[in-house]
């Protein structure tokens, strides 16, 4: 069950994964998400499903190595089993022909947004894909965004790569020179405050993913709550994509330092 | 049982002892692990019963000839037919009668509100104004009795039907649902979307309450009468119902509970460390947070308010004492008398020192710069009319508020049907609340889905639940066979 059987490193600290998941990879959808737990004393975590292989069975994680249980999971081989794999979780993208959709993802945010570039292109939507990092090094999946994409704009905040700025500077680019429908923003929390404050600006329709604290992931604990509009709404049910105009970032931001100090105290069960 | 009732040994039991002779007796005492001790450690609290006590105990039992403990009981046990058992030793036979009627003894001897059912309408507290006979206990006593005498009878399975039944979700009434139709010869498959065998059983009520081995001697005995566990499977996510049909299953029981936790929708409730009770719970016994070697983050408050009055309120406000609390307290709106709470449990919450601020409501929650919370504003309330429930309504004091310090602050007001299974079916009658509609046979208005427990009765009790999975198996398999 959920045996890894493939890896792939695609920088020092993000790493793809393809997993043995029948069930999963036959009913997900672009958007949804699983939540793994590695090992008997592990914690339940959210990661996107990126890609999914109906005929081999398997789906396809990128993880980001930031803690304890995203750097277990990364040390994981081929031909070993993840404990626990549960999905599709979360609602799927909502995928039309809006026409012009600029995807911005950044750090993190880069995995989760591959599969909806994808859909987005099948749905006959021209897509700009905005990929922010700090450095050259960070930027992740830029060939496979190449090819679902009509145009992929590389952001660094050192210019090592693409162009030097800020995500919000490439949306800024885009919106200056051609009508944008549709944007769709996955990242940090910050980075995704700043891209809606931009776009609400522009008067752009869009799409967050929001990447919560999560535990059960069906809707149970409320962990992963966050003010849209509001109201109160629980991320791994509702969500995870909100209309960014109405998502409280400044909230979720503050939710996502909850338990810095217990994960800091954590990191020596990895040797750091 | 009326016949029963008349059987040789029990007349004679009756006249070994006149009533006079059994009244007289005391009721007896649970034997309780030291307040002090236990509030810092997750050992169960109650201890049980010895054989000398239950005995005993059992004495005090009238055997009635219209015993109208059995009419308080929500499924029915035959109750003087398993107590009458204790008295004459037989303590493996009285576990056999308890078992013709509840699949979870040993569960419902430790959670049941015993107190308002069974316990209340026996003829010592309707008649006699004495403590009732200690009902609970003595079932607890004669499940604990059985299983630890290793002799637990697995019933045997000789003819399988060959036909495929699933459920979904595996608390009380699942697994009670899965027991009988295993007994029937039915293949049964139970799915479950979280990472272990129990519902609320497992991530709910807490060690100290109900240990987690007491449950997985129920699992494991379903595992030897043929059940098949899914972990890790969500009904409406993972597989469709459409998939468990052409999957071959010709009957499906939803026993999804009612897992989602209410908020109140107050000012601050989204700061950090304020959380429902179902996520400190869930993190505490399901992720075995507070236990280093686990990578589940906890907070251990040292201030920690917990909203509600229920059994809920209860095993939070204990679990936080448990992680360390230097004050625990229990915020409800309304008195004492108006509690939803297990007797026990409140009585336990108590001695273990948690404090109870009845009639107090909070309308708003203060937190600092990092946005953790430091302060809650509660308003005073008092007792109104009575209200749909039949208790009396908390009605707001003008201006009477005060603030209390807290570190923590966890939200226990109630809980709602778990939406996945009914969003994902087509055609499934539900209820404006959110519950799935069911005939007396627990049939929903499709004629092939069976549902029971608190996914049909918003949050209610294991008992009931228990009893729902035991009606819908015989329903469905009567059924099945048409
Ligand atoms: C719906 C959803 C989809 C996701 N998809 C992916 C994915 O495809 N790939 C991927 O790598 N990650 C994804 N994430 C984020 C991933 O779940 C977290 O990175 C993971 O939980 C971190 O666990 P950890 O134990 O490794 O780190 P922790 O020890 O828990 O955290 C280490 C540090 O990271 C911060 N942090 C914790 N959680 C998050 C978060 N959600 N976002 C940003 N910072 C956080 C903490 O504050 C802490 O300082 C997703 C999250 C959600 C809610
Ligand atoms: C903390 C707490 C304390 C309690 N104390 C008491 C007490 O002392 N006495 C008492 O009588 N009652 C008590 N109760 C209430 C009692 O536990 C419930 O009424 C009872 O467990 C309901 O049983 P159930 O089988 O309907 O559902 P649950 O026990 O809730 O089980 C439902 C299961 O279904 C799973 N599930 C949900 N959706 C799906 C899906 N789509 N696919 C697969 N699986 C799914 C869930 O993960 C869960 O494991 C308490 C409840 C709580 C939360
Ligand atoms: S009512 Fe009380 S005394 Fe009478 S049979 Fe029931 S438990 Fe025994
Ligand atoms: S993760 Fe528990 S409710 Fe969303």
């Amino acid at each position: 069950m959920n045996k890894i059987v493939s890896k792939e490193n695609f920088s020092e600290n993000v790493i793809k994964l393809e997993v043995e998941a029948p069930l999963i990879a036959k009913s997900r959808k672009a958007g949804h998400f699983v939540i793994v737990r590695v090992d008997e004393k592990g914690e339940r975590i959210p990661l996107t499903i990126a890609a999914a292989d109906v005929e081999k069975g398997t789906i396809t994680l990128v993880v980001q190595k930031i803690g304890v249980t995203s750097i277990k999971l990364c040390s994981l081989n081929v031909g070993d089993e993840i404990l626990d794999l549960v999905g599709p979780l979360g609602r799927a993208t909502h995928i039309d022909k809006f026409g012009t959709v600029v995807c911005a993802g950044g750090g993190v945010g880069v995995a989760p947004l591959l599969p909806i570039v994808e859909a987005m292109k099948k749905a006959g939507n021209r897509v700009i894909t905005i990929l922010a990092a700090r450095t050259k090094d960070l930027i992740i999946l830029e060939e496979q965004m190449r090819k679902f994409s009509d145009e992929v704009i590389i952001m660094t905040d050192d210019g090592s790569s693409g162009r030097k700025g800020l995500v919000t500077n490439g949306i800024e680019e885009v919106a200056a020179r051609e009508k944008v429908d549709c944007c769709v923003t996955i990242g940090p929390a910050i980075m995704m405050k700043f891209v809606s404050l931009l776009t609400k600006k522009l008067e752009i329709p869009t799409v967050a993913s929001l990447n919560t604290i999560m535990v059960d992931g069906t809707g149970m604990c409320g962990a992963c709550r966050v003010t849209v509009g509001g109201k109160t709404k629980f991320v791994c049910v509702d969500g995870p994509e909100f209309d960014a105009h109405q998502v409280d970032f400044d909230e979720m931001l503050m939710r996502l330092g909850a338990y810095k100090e217990e994960e800091k105290a954590d990191m020596y069960k990895v040797g750091k | 049982m009326a016949e029963d009732r008349n059987v040789a040994w029990r007349e004679e039991l009756r006249k070994s002892l006149s009533n006079k002779e059994r009244t007289a007796l005391t009721r007896v005492k649970m034997n309780e692990l030291e307040p002090a001790y236990r509030a810092r450690v997750r050992e169960e609290v109650n201890q049980g019963l010895t054989k000398e006590q239950a005995l005993q105990e059992s004495k005090r039992c009238l055997d009635c000839p219209n015993p109208t403990c059995t009419q308080g009981c929500p499924v029915g046990i035959n109750i003087p037919g398993f107590i009458k058992n204790i008295e004459r030793g037989e303590v493996l036979e009285a576990a056999k009668v308890l078992k013709e009627t509840s699949a979870l003894p040993a569960v419902c001897g430790r959670v049941c509100p015993q107190e308002k059912q069974c316990e209340s309408q026996c003829i010592y507290k309707q008649k006699l104004k004495k403590e009732a006979v200690a009902i609970g206990y003595l079932e607890r006593f004669a499940a604990d009795y059985e299983r630890e005498s290793g002799q637990i009878s697995v019933p045997e399975i000789t003819c399988k039907n060959g036909i495929k039944v699933a459920v979904v979700g595996s608390g009380p009434a699942g697994l009670s649902f899965a027991g009988d139709m295993a007994k029937k010869g039915y293949s049964v498959t139970v799915f479950e979307a979280l990472h272990e065998i129990g519902g609320v059983l497992k991530y709910g009520i807490p060690e100290f309450r109900l240990p987690n081995r007491i449950v997985d001697v129920e699992i494991d005995n379903l595992r030897k009468m043929g059940v098949d566990f899914v972990k890790d499977c969500i009904i409406g996510k993972t597989l469709s119902v459409e998939d468990l049909e052409k999957d071959g299953f010709k009957g499906i029981f939803v026993a999804s509970g009612a897992g989602l936790p209410r908020f109140m929708n107050i000012p601050g409730e989204n700061f950090i460390g304020i959380m429902s009770s179902n996520e400190y719970l869930t993190r505490v016994n399901l992720m075995d947070a507070s236990n280093p070697e686990y990578d589940t983050p906890i907070y251990k408050g040292k201030r920690v308010a917990v909203i509600g009055g229920g059994n809920t309120a209860m095993d939070s406000v204990r679990t936080a004492l448990r992680l360390g609390a230097e004050r625990a307290m229990i915020v409800y709106r309304r008195s004492e008398d108006e509690m939803p709470a297990r007797l026990e449990e409140v009585k336990h919450a108590k001695e273990e020192g948690v404090e109870f601020m009845t009639l107090h409501n909070p309308i708003e929650y203060f937190g600092d710069e990092k946005g953790r919370v430091t302060k809650m504003r509660l308003q005073k309330m008092q007792l109104g009319e009575p209200d749909a429930s039949g208790r009396r309504s908390p009605v707001e004091i003008p201006g009477a508020v005060v603030d209390v310090d807290v570190d923590e602050v966890i939200v226990s007001v109630g809980v709602s049907p778990n939406p996945l299974v009914p969003n994902s079916v087509s055609g499934l009658n539900v209820s404006p609340k959110g519950t799935i509609v069911v005939n007396e046979g627990m049939q929903s208005s499709i004629p092939m889905i069976f549902a029971g427990g608190d996914i049909v009765r918003g949050g209610a009790t294991v008992i009931l639940a228990m009893g729902d999975g035991r009606a819908a198996a015989k329903a469905m398999d009567e059924y099945l066979k048409k």
